[in-house]
C-alpha cells in the first residue's frame, strides 16, 4: 500500500476503444465513486473518430477536491490490444493494472500489480444478449474496479441508475454486466492488498452536482431568455447547441398549443449560422451561435459587421486545436487574440472568460444583458475541458436580476420624443446610442443599418469627419462596457513578491498548484481574468507584486501578449509567460515546476 | 378617401425612398420603381416592412425605396442569412431581400439554396444582369456561354439558372421577369409579396455601363427580341372582389395564403405552373433554343414556410417576455436536482 494508490487520492484511467459503450461505463463509475461522498474529476481523452479507435477516460478522485488533470495514472484497466505496451507503461509505480487475460505479462515491468480478467470470455459465457454483448463488457470491468478499490455494489447500481437515467429498461442487464466482474473480483482478488483504497467520506461533495460545461452554458442561454439560436455541428461545441435543443423541448414547449418558444436552426455552415443570429440580433430577439475554431474563422465578416452596425448576438467559442483537422478533439486556449479582434479594421470585441461550469452558466446569461446593453457582439470563449468534461459544482443559483434590454425605442418613446433621435448618436456620453427594432409601429422608428460608411442618423455617408467620430464613439463605447465586465477574482495576502494570473479552464490547475507551491515554500497570489476589454483591476495587482506570472495554454502567450500592450511600460516588465500547449488540459506540475525553477525555490527535502 | 392613396391612407410618396446613386438607365431603377408601385398598391404597412441585402448594386436598392421602413445592407452573398435570422425574430414582418446574380448565385449559392429549402417567408428578389457592375465588368455566373464582356472576352463557363436551382430544392415560388416589364413584373410581386414562403423573382435587369452591348444575353435589345412570356399575369388582391368572368382553359387562378388571387391567362405555351418538372423543362428548352421565358415558373401553396413548420408562436419571439423565456423556480430546483 505504501508505494500504491492513496486513500481517495488516485487516478482511475480506462483504455478502450471508442465507439465500444465504454463512455456509459467509465460514467456508471463516475456516478458511483461520487455518490460515496468522494470528489471526481472525470476527463475524456479521445480521438476525432466514430469508432475503433484508441480513447482514454482519466477519472481523478481527490479528497481535497482538485479537479485538474493529473499525470500518470495509479490504476489502469487495459481493454486495446493496440495501446496496451503504451498503457502499462505509463502506469504509476505501485499502481494496479487490471487487464484481458490474454494480454501478454510476460517481462513485463514487474513495479505494479497485475490484475487479469478474462473479459472476452466473461462477456461471451454470461452475457445473453448478442446485440448488447460489446456495451456490457465495459460493464463487467466497472464490476472489477467496484471490487479492487472498494466501491459498494448498492454505489454501482446508484451510478447504472442515474447514468441511465432515462432509459430504465437499460437497468437490469447493466446491473448484472457488473455483478458479472465484481463475482469475479471476489472470486479471484478478494485476497489481493491494493483493495478498499476509496472510503465513504462526508463534507467534500454536500449538496454538489456534476455538469458538463456545454450543459450549463446551454441553461445559461435558456434562463438568459435566448429565443434564436444557429448553429453548425462541430467538436467540441455541438454538446452546447444539443442541450439547448433538449432543454427547449421540455421548457419552452406551451403545453397548450405546442408552440415553440425558440427556434433553433442548424445552419448550411458557421457563415451562416451567425449571420441567423445577427439578423435576429437586429429584429430584437436574444440570439446566438455556438462553434470552435474553424467556425470562429468563418464568422469573422459577419463578426465585424456586427461590431459596426451595433447588433446584439451571442458568439460561444468551445476552443479546440485547428485549423482544419488539427487536434479536434484536444482542448486549447488558442483563440483568445483572434477572437478579441475578430474582423478586418479595428475593431475590440467583448469577451467573456469563463473558468467554471458555474461561469459557463452564469456568463451565458450576462453575456445577453451585455450584448443588449452594449448593442454588439459578445463572445464566450470556453473550451473542450471545460466543455465536454463533467466538473463537480454547487448547484447554479436562480437569476438575481431581469433581463437588461438595453437601449430600445418603443413607439411610445418616439412619440414622447416627437419623433427626434438618432441611431448613432451619442445622447448619454457613454458611446452607447439608442435603437428601434423592424415593426416598431412609429413612422419615426426606421433606419437603415449598414456597415460603418454611415452618419449619426444611419444615412450613408463616405465622409471622412463622421467616419474617424464614429470611430472614436466606438472607442468610448469599449471604455464603457470595459467597466461592466465581470472583473477579476482576486486572491490576495499570499505573498508580496509573486502574483499568478490565469483565466479560463486553467482556473483549475492554479488552484492547485497554488497549494503544491505553498507546500514548497512559495506561496503565490492569485488573479483570475473573466474578461476583456482588460480590467484595471489587473494593473494594480501587477503593480502590488514583482512578479506575475501569466499561465495559459496556447503557445505564443496571448493573454501575456494582452496584457503587455495594456499595462505601462514599468509593469509590463514585471510579467513572465508560462505556457501549455500540447492539446491535453493543463496540469498543476506544468505550473508549479516552472514556477519554482524560475523563483529559484530550494526543493524541499 | 382620395384616388392618390392606398387603402392605409397612403400617398405613393410615402413608399419612395432616397434618390438612387446608380448609373441613369440602370435596370434596377426600374424594379424599384416596380417594387413601390407593389408596395404601394397592396398597402403594405411600412413599419411592418424589413428590407434586406447583401453587397453590388442591387443590394444599394432598398434604401431607394420605403424610407420608412427599416433596412439592413449586409455582407456580400449572406442576406439570406440575416433575412432567416430577423423573420425568426419576428414573423409578423413583410421580409423583403433584394439581391444580385453575383451575390445570389456566386458567393452566395448556399445561402440562397439553403433559405429556400427552409421556405423562410420572403420575397426574394434577384436583380440579374450577368455582370458585376460596382467592380467594373467581370462575368456573373449568370452569364451564358458566349455572352461577350465589353472588353471583348466570351464566356466559356455554363450559366448557373437561378429558378432552375430553386425549383431543384423545392422553391415554393418560382418565377422570371424583366425590369422593363412593369405589366408582368408588378402582379408578379405583389403575388409574391401574397405568398407565405420563398418566392424568387429572377429579374433580368440590364446594366447600362457594363452589359449592355451587342454579343450580351442581358441586354435591353437582346431580351425584347428574345422574351417570351408564358402567361398574361394579373392580380386581384383579397380586399378587392374578384371578376369570376374568364375564359377557362386558357386561364388559371391561383389562391394565395391571404385570399389574394394570381390570374394566369396562357399566351404560347401550355404550362402548368404546379408542374415542377414541368418548369424545369421548360426554363432548358428556352435556353437551349436561346430564349428568355418570363411569367410564373411554379406555385405551391400548400408548402408550409418555416416558422409555420417550427411550430413558432403567432406573436414574433422577440416579444416573448422574461417570465415566459425562463424556468419558474420550481422548475429550475428541480432540474438542479436531476444533476445531483
Amino acid at each position: 500500500m505504501n508505494s500504491g494508490p492513496k486513500v481517495n487520492d488516485l487516478t482511475f484511467q480506462a483504455a478502450t476503444v471508442n465507439g465500444s459503450g465504454s463512455q456509459s461505463a467509465n460514467l456508471v463509475l463516475t456516478r458511483a465513486i461520487f455518490s460515496m461522498g468522494i470528489p471526481v474529476a472525470p476527463k475524456n481523452v479521445f480521438p476525432s473518430n466514430i469508432e475503433g479507435l484508441p480513447t482514454w477516460y482519466q477519472l481523478r478522485v481527490s479528497s481535497r477536491g482538485y479537479q485538474a488533470r493529473t499525470g500518470d495514472p495509479d490504476v489502469v484497466v487495459a481493454l486495446n490490444p493496440t495501446t496496451w505496451a503504451a498503457d502499462l507503461a505509463g502506469v504509476r509505480p505501485g499502481g494496479a493494472v487490471i487487464h484481458e487475460e490474454v494480454y501478454s505479462t510476460a517481462g513485463a515491468r514487474d513495479d505494479v500489480a497485475y490484475f487479469p480478467v478474462p473479459f472476452a470470455k466473461l462477456a461471451k459465457t454470461r452475457i445473453q444478449s448478442d446485440t448488447l454483448r460489446k456495451q456490457l463488457t465495459n460493464m463487467i470491468y466497472v464490476g472489477v474496479v467496484a471490487g479492487l478499490l472498494g466501491i459498494p455494489f448498492e454505489a454501482i447500481e446508484h451510478g447504472i441508475k442515474r447514468t441511465f437515467q432515462t432509459k430504465p429498461k437499460a437497468w437490469q442487464v447493466n446491473v448484472d454486466a457488473a455483478c458479472v466482474g465484481y463475482e469475479y473480483w471476489r472470486e479471484h482478488f478478494s485476497d489481493r492488498p491494493i483493495q478498499d483504497v476509496l472510503r465513504p467520506m462526508s463534507g467534500a461533495v454536500d449538496g454538489k452536482v456534476l455538469v458538463e460545461g456545454n450543459e450549463a452554458a446551454a441553461l445559461g442561454c435558456l434562463m438568459g431568455g435566448c429565443t434564436v439560436a444557429a448553429w453548425y455541428p462541430i467538436t467540441p461545441s455541438s454538446s452546447l447547441c444539443e442541450n439547448l435543443i433538449a432543454y427547449s423541448d421540455r421548457f419552452r414547449i406551451d403545453p397548450e398549443t405546442g408552440r415553440r418558444k425558440i427556434a433553433i436552426v442548424q445552419a448550411e455552415d458557421e457563415l451562416a449560422a451567425v449571420g441567423i443570429a445577427i439578423g435576429a440580433g437586429w429584429a430584437g430577439a436574444r440570439a446566438m451561435t455556438s462553434t470552435s475554431g474553424p467556425g470562429i474563422s468563418l464568422m469573422a465578416e459577419f463578426s465585424g459587421l456586427a461590431y459596426y452596425a451595433e447588433i446584439p448576438v451571442v458568439i460561444f467559442d468551445i476552443q479546440r486545436i485547428g485549423p482544419s483537422t488539427g487536434l479536434p478533439t484536444r482542448t486549447s486556449q488558442g483563440d483568445l487574440g483572434f477572437v478579441y479582434t475578430l474582423s478586418h479594421g479595428d475593431t475590440r470585441h467583448l469577451v467573456l472568460l469563463p473558468g467554471t461550469v458555474e461561469e459557463c452558466y452564469e456568463l451565458a446569461q450576462q453575456a445577453f444583458d451585455l450584448a443588449d446593453r452594449f448593442q454588439t457582439p459578445v463572445f464566450v470563449l470556453s473550451d473542450l475541458d471545460l466543455g465536454m468534461n463533467l466538473w463537480m459544482t454547487r448547484p447554479f443559483q436562480y437569476p438575481a436580476r431581469p433581463f437588461d434590454r438595453g437601449k430600445v425605442l418603443s413607439a411610445n418613446d418616439l412619440e414622447r420624443l416627437g419623433g427626434q433621435w438618432a441611431r448613432y448618436r451619442d445622447v448619454d456620453g457613454d458611446g452607447v446610442t439608442y435603437r428601434t427594432l423592424p415593426g416598431t409601429e412609429h413612422a419615426a422608428a426606421a433606419y437603415f443599418t449598414r456597415g460603418s460608411g454611415h452618419d449619426d442618423v444611419a444615412k450613408y455617408t463616405e465622409d471622412a469627419e463622421a467616419y474617424a467620430r464614429n470611430m472614436d464613439r466606438l472607442a468610448r463605447k469599449l471604455e464603457s462596457a470595459r467597466a461592466a465586465m465581470p472583473q477579476p477574482l482576486v486572491e490576495t495576502g499570499a505573498s508580496s513578491s509573486t502574483g499568478v494570473v490565469a483565466y479560463g479552464s486553467t482556473h483549475h490547475a492554479v488552484v492547485e498548484a497554488r497549494d503544491l507551491l505553498a507546500e514548497r515554500g512559495l506561496p503565490v497570489d492569485y488573479l483570475r481574468i473573466r474578461a476583456l476589454p482588460l480590467s484595471p483591476a489587473i494593473a494594480e495587482f501587477v503593480a502590488a507584486h514583482e512578479r506575475v506570472y501569466v499561465i495559459e495554454q496556447n503557445r505564443d502567450g496571448q493573454m501575456y501578449d494582452l496584457l503587455r500592450l495594456g499595462l505601462p511600460s514599468d509593469l509590463a516588465g514585471r510579467l513572465r509567460s508560462v505556457r501549455h500547449y500540447d492539446g491535453r488540459p493543463i496540469p498543476a506540475e506544468a505550473i508549479a515546476r516552472p514556477l519554482l525553477e524560475l523563483e529559484e525555490v530550494q526543493p524541499v527535502s | 378617401m382620395s384616388a392618390t392613396l392606398n387603402r392605409l391612407g397612403l400617398p405613393r410618396d410615402a413608399y419612395k425612398g432616397a434618390a438612387t446613386t446608380l448609373c441613369a438607365g440602370c435596370g434596377h431603377n426600374s424594379i424599384t420603381n416596380h417594387i413601390v408601385k407593389a408596395l404601394y398598391e397592396l398597402g403594405v404597412d411600412p413599419h411592418l416592412l424589413a428590407k434586406m441585402s447583401g453587397i453590388g448594386c442591387s443590394s444599394k436598392t432598398p434604401a431607394y425605396f420605403v424610407e420608412h421602413a427599416h433596412g439592413f445592407n449586409g455582407v456580400h452573398g449572406r442576406m439570406p442569412a440575416l433575412t432567416t435570422g430577423a423573420q425568426m425574430a419576428n414573423r409578423k414582418l413583410v421580409m423583403m431581400g433584394v439581391s444580385g446574380d453575383g451575390d445570389t448565385v456566386s458567393i452566395g449559392l448556399g445561402q440562397f439554396m439553403h433559405m429556400v429549402r427552409r421556405n423562410v417567408d420572403c420575397t426574394y428578389i434577384i436583380e440579374d444582369n450577368g455582370t458585376y457592375g460596382l467592380t467594373k465588368g467581370q462575368f456573373s455566373a449568370t452569364a451564358d456561354v458566349g455572352s461577350v464582356q465589353k472588353r471583348g472576352t466570351v464566356n466559356t463557363y455554363q450559366p448557373i439558372d437561378p429558378c432552375a436551382v430553386a425549383l431543384t430544392v423545392g422553391c415554393s415560388f418560382v418565377a422570371r421577369s424583366f425590369s422593363g416589364d412593369g405589366k408582368q413584373l408588378v402582379p408578379l410581386l405583389k403575388a409574391a409579396i401574397a405568398h407565405r414562403g420563398t418566392a424568387l423573382l429572377d429579374v433580368v435587369s440590364p446594366c447600362v455601363t457594363f452589359n449592355d452591348h451587342d454579343g450580351s444575353t442581358k441586354s435591353y435589345s437582346w431580351v425584347k427580341d428574345h422574351d417570351e412570356q408564358i402567361q398574361d399575369v394579373s392580380f386581384i388582391p383579397y380586399f378587392e372582389e374578384i371578376e369570376v368572368d374568364y375564359e377557362p382553359g386558357t386561364t388559371t387562378d391561383v389562391e394565395l395564403h391571404d385570399g389574394s388571387h394570381l390570374r394566369l391567362k396562357k399566351l404560347g405555351q401550355d404550362h402548368d405552373p404546379t408542374d415542377r418538372l414541368g418548369a424545369l423543362r421548360l426554363i432548358e428548352e428556352h435556353r437551349e433554343d436561346g430564349h428568355l421565358l418570363t411569367g410564373l415558373l411554379y406555385i405551391d401553396e400548400s408548402m408550409e414556410d418555416f416558422a409555420t413548420r417550427e411550430r413558432l408562436p403567432e406573436r414574433p419571439l422577440k416579444d416573448l417576455a422574461e417570465e415566459e423565456l425562463r424556468l419558474g423556480r420550481e422548475d429550475f430546483a428541480r432540474l438542479m436536482d436531476e444533476l445531483a
